[in-house]
């Protein structure tokens, strides 16, 4: 007797719960993995998951087997050339087939890596672990241009596709009920007098017979005559509309793209500007970039003209500034938007330049802002913009951070100090 | 026999659920005819990912969680991701009914073969072999599991996901020292179970309690040398052992053992009949698909994806091919079989010599009394004929460390045959193995400590590596001080301590 099942419906996920505990127990593994992938990967891949590797014997589950030596005795098949008594000589290496069966090689294998995959998803849990946005509670904004309809009841107007079939037909069936309750007593009257009246002999001729006949005749017409299905009757589904709540946020960044910084020191700033967007899509579900590259006068351009078109000439930093609060102002009320800010520079900047600078984001800027985060690209001593910038962040140690960076590795590590979770 | 069929189940490739129970019942017919008794089956269609699941699960239909289950899946998931692995057409469980998992991405061949493969085969030797017989219950099983996950899940709510995994760590270390060798265990429902559970819960507190009392019982000088010793007899089922003695473990802790111990026991005959159960399974597959194909059930076209099949999985490469991995216990398994009914229907005077008892007797009688009274060891001992040995061109070597080369010590010839088989045998025996441990004494007088004997077998050393490791769990699960002595002719040659007595107490363990 057999019972075929098709089990195929069934969830495929049984092994999730498994597969998340083998990633929090190996999650110190798992994070230098993913810190080293951020350095290596393309900066345009941000799509994929990622392959980790953790050496074999971290993750081993040891058992007591024997180890190499003693007297071991195999038996092996195909023989094609020896007899008893040949002696053959030690393979190097093998240490002489210690142990017998599949379970012996398998341990064999043990210094290779345990490769896995994880999903982008995961990829970026352990990115971005730890870290938070500073200042993030402080506008999680209703907005107003997107919508869900929920259910909300019944109603008695509506249109013909939302009909209620079951609630109208319930209140159909208890107007009549209703409106006829009276009739139908009568009626049922009547047809018991008939009744009694036919047993006792009464003839069809009979007067009072006709009579009742006749009032039954009309009651039933009566009764017939009320409607099945009224217009009153009918219940509509309501549903209204509720708006979502979203929150949103718009992320500037401002990079020097003057002749002092050449494609690798951008290639890195860009790498934080990766970062920094993907860490504001996770917390938001509404991310805007806004890139402004400037020289010695700003200009908002795309993605592609941001990071490799090259210019050249002297730098002003405050165009830069200046053009971020003219956006700021036209297109993302600082009432509605989460605003983060990001430069990049090699820290050059004109001479008076930075004392402007200065004005301007403490005047103008961070008040508005969530966050406003440089990042300095060079190895050589600070100029007159650090300074400038230095006195910032001793105005505005909560909204302003800055830091200084010198190659790839350090960009990551960088990312984590800016944005680590403070604890209150 | 019955009459030809007039025409075959199906001319196609394609399955669906009508034809599958058509092959179950035309295979059920034949395997009824010729005496195999079965568990009724369970037949799942499931899906490639489903079937990464059940792998990783170690074929068990529901286990708790742990990590390691994990780890397991994701190597099962890597390697078949990239083609490195096919999965395994079909994972059959001990149980009744007998669940058999199919997957969808079979061809109708392939569903019938695994049918007659696992529906037939296996499920008749789980429920005929003596050693299932003795130490599994098939019809409790999945009722103990279901009690095992969910009372794992309330000790995790209770006492933390880590504290759990500690000590589910320590007992899957040590999972092959708990086993019993003889003792019969017996069905309980899991109703019975929770019952049970909690009673034995109390009992074995007290039990521990008055074991360990340290109200001083009179002064009394130290009489180590003439104390007896704690375990009186050596112990060689160690979970057990820390289940009923370990002094610090919570209530909790012990029944989390006895569920890893009982895990254990019920895989225990599945590792001692590797041979013999793939081997019956695939000689009645070959057996029941022949059969139908006679009877015009199926079409030659079947039949050669069959045998392209078949063969491929019963191949043994030869020892100096660069896919040599051991001897396939399919092919052994699968040509003993043959074999045993070879030397029944067709006895050469040889075989008469060998095996008086069987030659010219009713294969079929034969073939089921070797599946339901053997294990691979006692198995080869008894059947492996010189033919086959022949066939196979089985040799032995010797590699000994006191030797400078490897030796052959004998080959398939007259005076080898016997040497051949033994060594063959032995090489299945779990006993050999796996290193031989005991619990040999606690020093109950003073400092608690554990003292563990690993007797030697041919002068095999413990792998010092592992063995610190493992003795690490061990100490956890003891609660007090662990020793380990490999004893060879009782000097002791190696020596491992927990926690360690030369070093202070490092973790090496990469961070």
């Amino acid at each position: 007797m057999s019972y075929v099942i098709d089990r195929r419906l069934n969830s495929k996920k049984k092994s999730m719960v498994n597969r998340q505990r083998f990633l929090r127990r190996y999650r110190k593994h798992i994070k230098k993995a993913v810190s080293d992938a951020v350095d290596k990967r393309s900066i345009t891949d941000v799509e994929s998951g990622e392959n980790i590797s953790i050496p074999s014997r971290d993750i081993s589950e040891p058992i007591f087997h024997h180890g190499d030596g003693g007297k071991n005795t195999r038996v092996l098949p195909g023989n094609d050339q020896f007899v008893s008594g040949d002696h053959i000589p030690r393979p190097e290496g093998g240490g002489g087939g210690g142990g017998s069966g599949s379970g012996a090689s398998d341990q064999g294998e043990g210094e290779d890596d345990f490769v896995f995959q994880i999903s982008q998803e995961e990829f970026l849990n352990f990115l971005f672990e730890d870290l938070a946005l500073p200042n993030l509670v402080k506008r999680q904004l209703s907005g107003n241009e997107e919508f869900e309809l929920r259910r909300a009841g019944i109603s008695n107007e509506g249109s013909p596709g939302k009909v209620n079939i079951i609630r109208s037909l319930r209140s159909a069936n208890s107007r009549r009920i209703a409106l006829t309750a009276k009739k139908r007593r009568r009626l049922a009257e009547i047809e018991e007098q008939l009744e009694s009246l036919r047993k006792a002999g009464g003839k069809a001729e009979d007067n009072k017979l006709l009579a009742l006949e006749e009032e039954a005749k009309v009651l039933r017409a009566k009764i017939h005559r009320i409607p099945w299905l009224d217009d009153f009757d009918l219940k509509y589904n309501l549903h209204v509309k509720h708006p979502i709540p979203t929150s949103k946020a718009v992320m500037f960044c401002l990079m020097d793209v003057s002749g002092s910084m050449d494609q690798a020191t951008k290639d890195l700033a860009k790498r934080f500007f990766l970062l920094l967007y993907l860490f504001l899509q996770r917390n938001y579900e509404k991310t805007e970039v806004v890139f402004i590259r400037h020289h010695t006068s700003a200009k908002e351009v795309d993605e592609q003209e941001f990071f490799y078109s090259r210019e050249t000439g002297g730098t002003i930093v405050s165009s830069a500034l200046k053009l971020m609060d003219d956006v700021l102002q036209t297109r993302y009320p600082a009432g509605e938007w989460n605003i983060y800010g990001a430069q990049a520079s090699d820290g050059d900047n004109w001479n008076d330049d930075s004392e402007v600078c200065y004005k301007l984001l403490t005047e103008k800027l961070l008040p508005k802002l969530q966050y406003f985060s440089y990042i300095e690209i060079t190895s050589r001593e600070h100029q007159a913009l650090w300074h400038a910038y230095e006195q910032v962040m001793s105005d505005f140690p909560h909204t302003f951070a800055m830091k200084q960076l010198s190659n790839v590795g350090d960009i990551y590590p960088v990312f984590r100090q800016l944005f680590q979770k403070k604890t209150v | 026999m019955s009459e030809r069929a007039a025409e075959p189940l199906s001319t196609t490739s394609d399955w669906d659920f009508n034809l599958i129970r058509e092959y179950d019942q035309a295979i059920g017919v034949i395997a009824q005819e010729f005496g195999l008794d079965t568990y009724p089956n369970q037949i799942e269609i499931i899906s490639s990912e489903q079937m990464m699941d059940a792998y990783a699960s170690v074929g068990m239909p529901l286990g708790y969680n742990h990590w390691s289950y994990g780890k397991q899946f994701l190597s099962v998931e890597q390697s078949y991701k990239r083609g490195q692995m096919g999965l395994a057409y079909e994972i059959v469980i001990n149980s009744n009914p007998c669940i058999a998992y199919l997957m969808e991405e079979n061809s109708m061949m392939m569903q019938a073969l695994v049918i007659a493969h696992a529906c037939y085969g296996h499920n008749s030797f789980f429920k005929g072999n003596y050693l299932f017989r003795a130490w599994t219950d098939a019809t409790s099983i999945i009722d103990y599991l279901v009690f095992a996950k969910n009372y794992i899940a309330r000790c995790e709510e209770r006492h933390g996901v880590g504290a759990v995994e500690e000590i589910l760590d320590s007992c899957h270390a040590i999972m092959n020292y708990g086993v019993d060798r003889y003792k019969r265990p017996y069905p309980l429902s899991t109703h019975e179970e929770s019952e049970k559970q909690r009673e034995r819960e109390e009992y074995l507190q007290k039990q521990v309690n008055d074991l360990w009392r340290t109200i001083p019982a009179g002064e009394k000088a130290n009489e180590e040398c003439t104390a007896p010793r704690f375990p009186s007899e050596p112990q060689e089922n160690l979970l057990y052992f820390f289940e009923k003695n370990a002094p610090l473990l919570e209530p909790w802790q012990r029944e989390v053992i006895r569920i890893v111990r009982k895990i254990a026991q019920y895989f225990y005959p599945q590792r001692q009949t590797q041979v013999m159960n793939e081997g019956w399974a695939c000689y009645w597959h070959h057996f029941i698909l022949n059969t139908m194909y006679d009877r015009g059930l199926v079409t030659e076209g079947f039949m050669m994806e069959f045998m392209q099949s078949h063969s491929s999985v019963i191949y043994q490469p030869p020892y100096n091919s660069p896919y040599f991995s051991g001897i396939n216990p399919y092919t052994l398994g699968f040509h003993m079989m043959t074999d045993i009914r070879r030397i029944c229907e067709h006895p050469t005077a040889e075989d008469r010599d060998w095996f008086p008892d069987i030659a010219g007797s009713d294969w079929q009688k034969t073939l089921d009394f070797a599946m339901r009274n053997f294990k691979d060891e006692s198995f080869i001992l008894q059947f492996l004929s010189p033919k086959l040995m022949r066939d196979l061109k089985l040799f032995t070597i010797l590699d000994d460390d006191r030797k400078d080369d490897i030796e052959v010590m004998s080959i398939h010839d007259e005076p080898g045959f016997k040497t051949v088989r033994e060594t063959l045998s032995a090489q299945y025996n779990l006993g050999n193995r796996e290193p031989n441990i005991q619990v040999f004494n606690v020093d109950l007088r003073g400092d608690r400590s554990l003292t563990l004997h690993h007797y030697r077998f041919e002068r095999k050393p413990l792998d010092e590596k592992t063995a610190n490791e493992v003795l690490r769990h061990v100490h956890r699960l003891w609660g007090f001080d662990v020793h380990l002595y490999s004893i060879e002719d009782e000097h002791v040659k190696q020596e491992f301590h927990c926690p360690d007595l030369s070093v202070p107490l490092s973790n090496n363990k990469a961070g």
